[in-house]
Order: C-alpha cells, then sequence, then structure tokens
C-alpha cells in the first residue's frame, strides 16, 4: 500500500506547472479571452510530450498512463489554460487519435463545444459511437459564454467522418476520462484560487490590519483549504483506477467530479467574498480563474448527475 | 503508487474478522444486555471486552511486542481499525491511554516510564483519563491553573479539572499542572501522571448531553503526589515543559485518533437502514454525498500515512481532518434520524451516535480553534 503521486509522476507534473507558469500567466488567459490563444503553452506541452502521455511508445507517445496525467491536466486548470488538454490528451488520444488539438461534445449535453472556434478536430458522438472530424467537415455556430476564453461553440457534423470506436464501453471509458480529467482541472482551479485569495488578504488592509487576520476570513479559507485536502485524493485515486481498471472505476469518476465540483463552488464564494469589489471586476484576474470553474463545474455531468451515479453504485 | 493490501495484511484481515466475530460473541453471551461504556456498569462490561482484546494481542496493534503490541505498521493499524469498527465492537473505553498517552509516552517518556506504563495500558490495568480542560481553560487550553507545587519528594496539586471524559470511572489522569506559579500561558506547564485514589483528589461524575455518566470533574486539594506514584517518575517531559508534550498528544487526539473505519462502519449502517426503509430523492442524493465524503476521508488517510512512513511531520495538517471528520460524522447521524422519521426519536443507537457526534466539534480542539490553526499554521495567514 502506497498512496502518491511518486517522483516520476511529479516531475511530470512539475515540468507542466512550470512551463505554464512562464507561458500562461494570467495575461495570456486574458489575451485569450478576446482572441485565439497563443499556442506557445500549447505548443510547450506537446514538446514536453504531455499530449502523448497516454500515447503507446510504439507510437512516439510516452506509453505512460492516467495517474501520469492527471497531474499535468491539474496545473492546466491550475493556469486555466484555455486549450482542450482534457479532451486532446485525455479522452482523444487513447482512442488512437493522436497529435492534433481535438475538442470534443462528449461532455455537454446540448453540445456546447469548447475550443470549437479553432479546433484541428472533432470527435463527435454519433449514433454508431464516436466519430472523428476534420475541422472542413464541421459546421461552427459560435455561442458567448460566461468563460470567452473557452471559445465555445455549437458544433454541427457536415460530413460523414471517421468511426474511431462503434464500443458503447470505449465510448463510455473515453466519457469517464473526460469527467476525470475536467475533475483535476477543477482542482487546480481551486488550487490558484486559494493562492490568490491567500496572497491578497495577507496584502489587503482594513482597519489597520491586514484582512487575514480576521477570523471570518481565516475560517472561510481554511473552510476552502479542507475541500482541497479531501478532494485531492480522490482525483488522484480516479486515475488510479481508470490506468487499473479497477472495478470502481466509473465510480471513482464521479466521485472525483462532485468532490472537486463542491471545492471549485466554496473555493470560488470563499475567493470572491474575501476579494470584496476588487474581485467583483473583469480588471482583476481572479474572474479567469472564477469563471472557468463556472464552467467546467456543469461540464461532463453536474453534482446532481454525479451523485446519482454513485447512489446507484452503492445500491441506492 | 500501489493500492493493494500485501499478503500479510490480507491475512491479519481474515485472521481478526473471525476472531473478533467469535469473541464478539462469547462476550455478549457473558455479560448479557451490552451497556453504554460511558456508565458505570458498562464500562466494567467493556474492560472485560479489552482484557480479550490483550489477552489476543489486538488491543495495541501497532506497538512493540514488549508492550503488548503486535509490532504492526500504521498500515497493519488502519486495517485493524477497518475491521474492528466493522464487527460492531463497542467503542475502546482505554482509548485515551492508548491513543494519546501512550504517544507522548513514546515520544518523551523514559525507559522507565515506557517499560512500566505501557504495557499496563495495553492490558487495561491501569485506565487514564486526560486532564486538559478546566472551568476557564476550553478551547485555550494554555489558560490552566490547576497548580502543582515542588515539595520534598513529590509535588502538591491543587485546583479543578473538568469534562474529563470516563473520568468517574478510571484509575489514572494525565494533564497538565502550572508549577511555576508565575508563569503564564504556556510556560510553566508540567505534564503530570496521576493516580486518582491519592487522598486529596475527588472525581465527581456528571452527566453528557446523552444522560450517561461519561463526563468528569476532578478536584485536587492539597493532593501530595509523591515523585513515583506510578511506579517510576510522574513526570513526562521536563519540569514547567509539559505544553510540547501535550500538543504532541494533540495532534495525535485530532489526527490519527479518528480512523476512517469508523465512518465507513457508520456509513455502511446507513446503508442497511435505505435497504430497510427506503427515502426519498433528496436523502437519497444526500446519503450519496456522504458516501463519497467518508471515503474521501479513507483516501486522504491513506495519503496520510503515506507520508508519514516517507517521515513527514503530520502537524497542523491534523486540523484539517478534524474539521473534516466531525462535521461528517453529524451528518452521517442527521442521515440517520430523517430515514428513521419519527422512529429517530426512539432512544437507540443512532439517537446515541447522533448526541456524541455533535460533541465533535467541540472536543479535542473546537472546529474555530482547528480553523484559525489551518488558516494561520497551514495557509501562513497572519495571526
Amino acid at each position: 500500500m502506497r498512496f502518491s503521486l511518486d517522483d516520476d509522476r511529479e516531475a511530470l507534473r512539475a515540468t507542466a506547472r512550470d512551463l505554464l507558469a512562464e507561458l500562461c500567466p494570467p495575461a495570456a488567459v486574458r489575451a485569450a479571452w478576446t482572441q485565439e490563444p497563443d499556442p506557445s503553452a500549447w505548443h510547450a506541452l506537446a514538446d514536453a510530450g504531455a499530449l502523448a502521455v497516454l500515447v503507446p511508445e510504439s507510437e512516439g507517445g510516452l506509453g505512460l498512463d492516467e495517474t501520469y496525467l492527471v497531474g499535468v491536466v491539474e496545473e492546466a486548470g491550475r493556469a486555466a489554460l484555455p486549450h482542450p488538454l482534457t479532451a486532446t490528451a485525455l479522452v482523444a488520444a487513447p482512442l488512437g487519435v493522436a497529435g492534433t488539438t481535438v475538442t470534443t461534445d462528449l461532455g455537454a449535453s446540448s453540445a456546447i463545444v469548447p475550443a470549437a472556434t479553432y479546433a484541428e478536430a472533432f470527435l463527435l458522438r454519433s449514433d454508431d459511437g464516436l466519430r472523428l472530424y476534420g475541422a472542413d467537415e464541421v459546421e461552427i455556430e459560435p455561442v458567448e459564454t460566461v468563460d470567452s476564453s473557452r471559445h465555445c461553440a455549437r458544433v454541427h457534423p457536415r460530413g460523414a467522418g471517421e468511426l474511431v470506436t462503434g464500443d458503447a464501453a470505449a465510448t463510455e471509458a473515453a466519457f469517464e476520462r473526460g469527467v476525470l480529467g475536467t475533475a483535476a482541472e477543477l482542482l487546480g482551479l481551486s488550487h490558484r484560487m486559494l493562492e490568490l485569495t491567500v496572497g491578497y488578504a495577507a496584502q489587503r488592509h482594513q482597519f489597520g490590519k491586514p484582512i487575514g487576520s480576521f477570523q471570518a476570513v481565516k475560517h472561510h479559507l481554511a473552510n476552502a483549504r479542507i475541500q482541497i485536502e479531501f478532494a485531492a485524493p480522490a482525483v488522484l485515486y480516479a486515475a488510479y483506477a481508470v490506468a487499473h481498471g479497477r472495478g470502481d472505476a466509473s465510480r471513482a469518476v464521479s466521485q472525483a467530479k462532485w468532490l472537486a465540483g463542491n471545492t471549485a463552488s466554496v473555493m470560488g464564494r470563499a475567493a470572491l467574498q474575501c476579494h470584496g469589489a476588487i474581485g467583483y471586476t473583469t480588471e482583476h484576474d481572479l474572474h479567469l480563474y472564477l469563471k472557468r470553474s463556472w464552467a467546467l463545474a456543469r461540464s461532463w455531468g453536474g453534482a446532481g448527475f454525479h451523485a446519482d451515479r454513485v447512489a446507484a453504485s452503492i445500491g441506492l | 503508487m500501489d493500492l493493494n493490501w500485501s499478503e500479510t495484511q490480507a491475512a491479519m484481515r481474515r485472521d481478526l474478522r473471525g476472531w473478533l466475530e467469535r469473541n464478539l460473541a462469547e462476550w455478549r453471551a457473558e455479560i448479557g444486555v451490552e451497556l453504554s461504556g460511558d456508565t458505570r456498569e458498562g464500562f466494567a462490561q467493556q474492560l472485560r471486552w479489552e482484557r480479550r482484546l490483550y489477552e489476543a494481542g489486538w488491543s495495541a496493534v501497532a506497538w512493540p511486542e514488549a508492550y503488548g503490541g503486535r509490532e504492526g505498521t500504521l498500515w497493519d493499524w488502519l486495517v485493524f481499525e477497518e475491521e474492528y469498527w466493522r464487527s460492531g465492537a463497542p467503542q475502546r473505553v482505554t482509548q485515551n491511554g492508548i491513543q494519546i498517552l501512550a504517544p507522548s509516552l513514546f515520544e518523551h517518556g523514559t525507559q522507565d516510564q515506557k517499560d512500566l506504563l505501557l504495557p499496563r495500558i495495553a492490558a487495561a490495568e491501569d485506565l487514564w483519563c486526560q486532564g486538559w480542560s478546566e472551568p476557564n481553560a476550553g478551547s485555550d487550553l494554555a489558560g490552566v491553573s490547576s497548580r502543582a507545587r515542588r515539595v520534598s519528594g513529590g509535588w502538591v496539586l491543587d485546583g479543578q479539572k473538568t469534562w474529563t471524559t470516563r473520568g468517574a470511572f478510571c484509575t489514572h489522569l494525565f494533564g497538565l499542572f502550572r508549577s511555576d506559579p508565575d508563569s503564564e500561558r504556556h510556560r510553566g506547564l508540567t505534564y503530570l501522571l496521576v493516580p486518582l485514589d491519592l487522598d486529596g483528589v475527588v472525581v465527581r461524575g456528571f452527566s453528557r448531553l446523552d444522560g450517561d455518566e461519561g463526563f468528569a470533574e476532578v478536584f485536587f486539594t492539597e493532593a501530595f503526589l509523591p515523585d513515583d506514584a506510578v511506579g517510576t517518575s510522574v513526570v513526562l517531559g521536563d519540569v514547567d515543559r509539559g505544553w510540547s508534550v501535550a500538543v504532541s498528544a494533540a495532534s495525535t487526539e485530532r489526527g490519527l485518533l479518528r480512523s476512517p473505519g469508523r465512518y465507513q462502519a457508520t456509513v455502511a449502517g446507513l446503508l442497511d437502514l435505505w435497504a430497510e426503509r427506503g427515502g426519498d430523492a433528496a436523502t437519497r442524493r444526500r446519503l450519496a454525498a456522504a458516501w463519497m465524503l467518508v471515503d474521501a476521508y479513507r483516501l486522504q488517510t491513506l495519503q496520510t500515512i503515506t507520508a508519514l512512513l516517507d517521515g513527514v511531520d503530520l502537524g497542523s495538517e491534523a486540523s484539517l481532518a478534524k474539521v473534516w471528520w466531525s462535521e461528517l460524522d453529524i451528518e452521517l447521524h442527521e442521515i440517520a434520524l430523517e430515514l428513521l422519521g419519527t422512529d429517530a426519536e426512539l432512544e437507540g443507537p443512532w439517537s446515541k451516535g447522533h448526541q456524541f457526534a455533535l460533541a465533535g466539534p467541540i472536543y479535542a480542539g473546537t472546529n474555530e480553534v482547528q480553523r484559525n490553526i489551518v488558516a494561520e499554521r497551514v495557509l501562513g495567514l497572519p495571526r
């Protein structure tokens, strides 16, 4: 028995964290609100092998499993990376779709697809399974969403595309990997919002003191920190359960998503409240992370959906 | 990363499961009606249970054999706890000695203290209660005012301890006493080991919220404590430096004292209740959510134990767990009451468990204090 992100996994995560800190700072996320995201962070992730963690070595990938990738995806969440890392590296890559920027409608019941305005390939549900479409095979109908950096659209296939899998179990597994990735991104977002808020509470003075010295503020942030403490192992376990094909993998990803979604919700409220009016503006960076967390909390199944899946799995 | 139990651990689990089944049946046949361990008669029943545990080597699995344990690792301890609570065995009336005093003895005790006291704790011969709280020192433990005055051959104790769990049934008390009369706060306190049958010590039991005599107040009036009153030195750690000894125990009480096994057993009971009685869609989701919170606690404990075995100091992180399990325990019991409907009013394990759960956010440092610790020592917010 041993449960921790051991050295080699931690190293991969640290690589992602460092390159995202440099190439996907808040300014880059902010810029992605009004234009296609700068590709430098995405290219650097690709160069580091992060998009091909789940691709076999024989096909030029790292040949590793989800326990390696989950930390990288969490770091993408922390940076609010606008690019579709979960869809590309976690959902599509194990289906043999590699070496491109992929987005998917698996995560949204009403088929709002993120990164739709610039993705190179679209992995869409069809009657017979999952089909892959090139950008020239779909019609893009952009929609305005709360987090504009996601570049969402409704996507309508025009051609036949290419059948990637007709297997219902493989389709379900792909969905579950997407749930896992979204949970990891939410966890990373919570970490970022906590860092921002702790930093702010220590520096902002009112009544002659840092606001972080007031118990009411402390307790908001302690509550959020406690949520993170207990969501994080569930996300890591879900990656382990998926990687090892454990019998409880479906439940574990739902549990991870439910916990990470709740955590981001508690954290987001605390972050906004503790920033006060300074956070209640698009001029402050907080909104970049807050709005991403709102979008992801409902993507790939919301709290009720996943609680119901867990309920069924424990015999309720 | 490896989330599989070893063959040894799996074998221990099987042995223990069988042992618990047989011995609980035998013990229950012996005692007749099983009473609460927080009553005098129930406490006596449970001492018989504790001695069974000891004789089979199950009373303190992670201790050295020389002290009555079975040289187990923290993983073995976790397996023990899961099986123990799963079996429906009673709460451990020895837990203050095993879980709170013993870790401090291992860390700060002299060889003599360890050799003499630990085996008697494991065997449930000495029954220890804790003497932290006083009428004016609850959350603010450093406000302790009970005094220990140095005299030839020992100490003279004056003052009062209170909210002492099962104090009326125990034989000994460990606690903090102000040994330097000019000191304030954390300084000048000495951690003393005190037999409760000394002249000048009066113990008065009183009822907790559930009506059981689970609390006591302990009065010290010119009570002479000989230096060797426990067969060895009565001072644990150094004179006037008891605070650090107590703090090492406090993080044990907050953190690993509460194994996830308890909550896993409680949530399993809720699933049984659901199977018997059913409930509405909202309660179904609430129960699924509680199941997830319990399982998250289990997973976080696996990470914590991995970190401890890697040599990471638990420290203030224990406060995170304390808030989690104490609030979770209330949620679990509130769900039970919801499922029971009007039967929730009946005296029984769920109503009793509910009242006990409500103490969780208060004892071992209130959750308000824990949140301050998280904010200041984990997050680094200014004091």
